[in-house]
C-alpha cells in the first residue's frame, strides 16, 4: 500500500459514493421515478476509483453504458448526474443524455457511450491526441467482456499499437455480456487480456474487487504508457451485483450466486478488511464516511425531484453550434 | 484570380490550414502511403493525391496513417476533435460509411447534444464520391441523403475547385461535424479560383445560370450536367436558374422558393436513387411552401431504384445524363 491516510479515505469515499448512488437508483427506479434503461455499477467500483485515482484532470477516459461509476470515479458532480438522471434541464447534460450518455468533457470524462464497443476508437482519437501535446497524458477506454468481442475494439487496438498511442485498454470482466455467460461468449476461453496481448501490447491482469491490487496495477501501468511505450490493457476480474438493466430478472444467474457474489466479492467489504486489519483504520472512521455520503446521496435525490424540467423549447437546442 | 484543379483545391487548402492552426490533423488510410514498405513514406500521398507532401511537412503525429479500420478513424476523428483537435479524416470512398456508421451517426453527430451543449465536435470527414468511373456498386455511390438525414452532421457537396477552397476552409474552421463529400469525376477539373482567405458560409447556394423560365436545383457533378442542359435551353431563348445547393445540411430553402416563384417551374437532379432522396426532399419543400407559384408539376430525375451497374453502358444508363436533364426540363416547360 503507498497510498496515505487521505487518498485512502479519498477512495473509499468515491467507491462508497458509487455504491450508494446506485443502489438508491434501484430503489428510485423500481418506484417509477426515473425514464429509461439504467445500468447499475454496484460490484466493479474498485475498478473504476482504482484507475480514476491515479489520474489527473487533463487524462481522458470513456466509458461504457454502465457509467455512473466512472463519471463518479473521474470527478463528475454527484447532484448534476442526479438531475441527468431524473430527467431536469438542470442536468450535466441538461437532460438531453440521461443515464446512458452522461460526459463532462472538461473533466476528461468523454462520455459514457450507450453502443457498445464504441468507445474504444474514441479514446484511440483523444490518447493520439494527449500524444501530440507531448505532457504525458492518457486517454483510458472501459470496456466490458461484451464490448470485448465487438470489431470496434480490435480496430481501435490495433490503431493504438500501430501510431504508439497512450492509451489503455481496461477490461472489466463481470463475466457477464447483458444476459450471456462469459464462459460461452468470449472465444479465447476466459482471459480477455491474451486477445490485447496479441495485438501486440503489454497486458496486465488483476482482482477487480480488490481497490488496491487494481491501484498498484494500474500505477505500472500508466508508469509504463506515460513514458513513451505505446498502449497497454488491463483486465480485471469482477463482479456486476445487478441485472444487466434495471427491471432484468436475472433468470440467467445460479442458484445463490448473488448471495455468494456480494459476500465474498464485494469491494467495499474486502477494502475495509484490508484496512482496519493492518489497523490504518478504525471502523468508526469509515462509519462517518459512510454517513456523509448517504446524507449527499438523499441531498442530491432531493434536488432531482426539485429541479427544473426542460421545455419542448429546449428540443432543439445543442444540435449544431450553428447552423 | 488562379485556375486550379479540384484536388489540388483541397490538398492545398489541408496544407494551409494545418499551416494555419496547429490543431489541424489529418488521418486516414494511405493518407501518407508506403507506410511500411520499400518505397517509404510518401510513396502515394492519398489515393486521390489530396494529402501528398503533408507528412513530409507535418509529420506523423499530425498527419495519422491508419489501417484499413474505418470505425477506428472516425471514432479517433471524434476523440481527437473531444479533446480539443481539428481533424480532417479521409474514408477514401463513400461508400465506406457503411462499416463506420456507428462512429458518423450515434457518436460524433449526437456528441454536442447527448453532452447538453458542453462540447463541440469540428471533425471534417472527408470521402469520395460518385459514379463515372465503372467502380461498380461498392465503391461509386452518392450518400448525402441519408448523411442529410443526420441531425448534428453538415454535409457539404463542392462542384468546383473555388467552392472546394471556400467551403473547406469553412468546415475546417467551424465547430461541427462536416461530411465533406468531394465527386471523383470532379477532381480533375479545373475552375478560377479567387485569391485571398475567403471562407463560404454554410447554406448559401451557388447560381450556377440565371434565367426566368425554370429552376433547377443539383450537386456536385450534376452541376455541370445541369448547365449544358440550360445552355441547350438558352439557345432556344429559354433562361433556367441552375442552383448548385453546395450544401445539404443546412439547405438553402430560400434560395430554392425565391426561384421558384420567379419561374414556376421546378426540376430537381439528383445523382443518387429516386427514394426518401435530395429530389424528394426538394419537391416537398417547393410543394409545402411555394405550391401557389407553381405552374406545373415538379421534376424529378435520378438515378434508378438499382445498385450501380459495372459496365460502360450500364453505367452510362444509371446516371442522369444532360440530355434527360433537357428534355425532362423540356417537359415541364410544356406544361400548360
Amino acid at each position: 500500500m503507498q497510498l496515505s491516510r487521505e487518498e485512502m479515505v479519498h477512495a473509499y469515499r468515491r467507491m462508497k459514493t458509487i455504491r450508494e448512488f446506485e443502489e438508491r437508483l434501484h430503489v428510485e427506479i423500481a418506484t417509477g421515478a426515473i425514464a429509461g434503461f439504467t445500468h447499475l455499477y454496484c460490484g466493479q467500483e474498485a475498478v473504476a476509483v482504482g484507475v480514476c485515482e491515479l489520474l489527473a484532470t487533463d487524462d481522458m477516459i470513456v466509458s461504457t453504458h454502465r457509467g455512473h461509476g466512472h463519471c463518479l470515479a473521474k470527478g463528475c458532480d454527484v447532484t448534476g448526474m442526479m438531475k441527468e438522471i431524473w430527467g431536469s434541464r438542470e442536468g450535466l447534460c441538461k437532460g438531453k443524455g440521461g443515464s446512458m450518455h452522461i460526459a463532462d468533457v472538461d473533466l476528461g470524462m468523454l462520455g459514457a457511450n450507450g453502443i457498445v464497443g464504441a468507445g474504444a476508437p474514441i479514446a484511440v482519437g483523444a490518447a493520439l491526441s494527449a500524444k501530440l501535446d507531448g505532457k504525458g497524458k492518457v486517454a483510458i477506454t472501459f470496456s466490458g467482456d461484451g464490448a470485448c468481442n465487438q470489431g470496434t475494439t480490435f480496430e481501435a487496438m490495433n490503431l493504438a499499437v500501430v501510431t504508439k498511442a497512450p492509451c489503455i485498454f481496461v477490461f472489466e470482466n463481470n463475466h457477464y455480456s447483458e444476459h450471456t455467460g462469459f464462459a460461452y461468449a468470449v472465444g479465447t476461453q476466459r482471459d480477455i487480456a491474451s486477445r490485447a496481448e496479441a495485438f501486440g501490447m503489454r497486458v496486465w491482469r488483476a482482482d477487480g474487487t480488490d481497490f488496491f491490487a487494481v491501484h498498484d496495477t494500474m500505477r505500472e501501468v500508466l508508469a509504463y504508457v506515460r513514458a513513451g511505450n505505446g498502449p497497454a490493457a488491463v483486465e480485471f476480474d469482477t463482479e456486476r451485483f445487478f441485472g444487466h438493466f434495471e427491471g432484468d430478472p436475472q433468470n440467467y444467474r445460479g442458484k445463490g450466486e448473488l448471495d455468494r457474489i456480494r459476500a465474498e466479492r464485494d469491494c467495499l467489504v474486502k477494502f475495509r478488511q484490508s484496512v482496519t486489519a493492518a489497523a490504518l483504520f478504525d471502523a468508526r472512521d469509515l462509519d462517518a464516511v459512510d454517513r456523509e455520503v448517504l446524507a449527499a446521496i438523499d441531498d442530491a435525490v432531493d434536488a432531482a425531484r426539485k429541479a427544473d424540467r426542460p421545455t419542448a423549447e429546449d428540443v432543439l437546442t445543442d444540435v449544431y453550434v450553428a447552423y | 484570380m488562379a485556375k486550379m484543379i479540384y484536388r489540388d483545391a483541397v490538398r492545398l487548402t489541408i496544407f494551409e490550414e494545418m499551416e494555419r492552426d496547429d490543431r489541424v490533423v489529418v488521418l486516414g488510410e494511405d493518407v501518407v502511403g508506403g507506410m511500411g514498405t520499400a518505397g517509404g513514406p510518401e510513396a502515394i500521398g492519398g489515393i486521390w493525391s489530396t494529402s501528398k507532401g503533408l507528412y513530409d511537412r507535418f509529420g506523423a503525429d499530425r498527419v495519422i496513417d491508419t489501417p484499413i479500420s474505418e470505425s477506428a478513424i472516425v471514432g479517433a476523428a471524434g476523440g481527437l476533435a473531444l479533446a480539443g483537435k481539428r481533424p480532417v479524416a479521409e474514408l477514401m470512398f463513400a461508400d465506406f460509411i457503411g462499416v463506420s456508421l456507428d462512429q458518423i451517426w450515434n457518436q460524433i453527430a449526437k456528441f454536442r447534444y447527448m453532452f447538453g451543449g458542453k462540447s463541440t465536435c469540428p471533425a471534417v470527414i472527408r470521402m469520395a464520391y460518385g459514379a463515372g468511373f465503372n467502380a461498380a456498386a461498392q465503391h461509386s455511390q452518392s450518400v448525402h441523403h441519408f448523411l442529410t438525414a443526420m441531425p448534428g452532421l453538415k454535409v457539404v457537396m463542392p462542384a468546383t475547385p473555388a467552392d472546394v477552397r471556400g467551403l473547406l476552409r469553412e468546415a475546417i474552421r467551424g465547430d461541427d461535424p462536416v461530411m465533406f463529400l468531394e465527386h471523383k469525376a470532379l477532381y480533375g477539373i479545373e475552375g478560377d479560383v479567387p485569391d485571398g482567405d475567403y471562407t463560404i458560409p454554410f447554406g448559401h447556394a451557388r447560381l450556377a445560370r440565371a434565367g426566368e423560365d425554370l429552376t433547377i436545383v443539383a450537386t456536385g457533378l450534376m452541376v455541370g450536367r445541369c448547365e449544358i442542359a440550360a445552355d441547350a435551353l438558352a439557345r432556344d431563348g429559354i433562361g433556367c436558374d441552375v442552383i448548385d445547393l453546395r450544401t445539404t445540411s443546412p439547405l438553402d430553402e430560400e434560395a430554392v422558393l425565391d426561384s421558384v416563384e420567379t419561374t414556376g417551374r421546378l426540376l430537381v437532379v439528383d445523382e443518387a436513387p429516386p427514394r426518401c432522396g435530395l429530389a424528394t426532399d426538394i419537391a416537398a419543400l417547393a410543394a409545402s411552401k411555394a405550391f401557389a407559384s407553381l405552374k406545373a408539376p415538379v421534376e424529378l430525375v435520378t438515378a434508378p431504384h438499382s445498385p450501380i451497374p459495372f459496365a460502360l453502358e450500364l453505367e452510362r444508363a444509371y446516371l442522369p445524363s444532360a440530355e434527360q436533364i433537357e428534355a425532362a426540363a423540356r417537359k415541364t416547360l410544356g406544361w400548360r
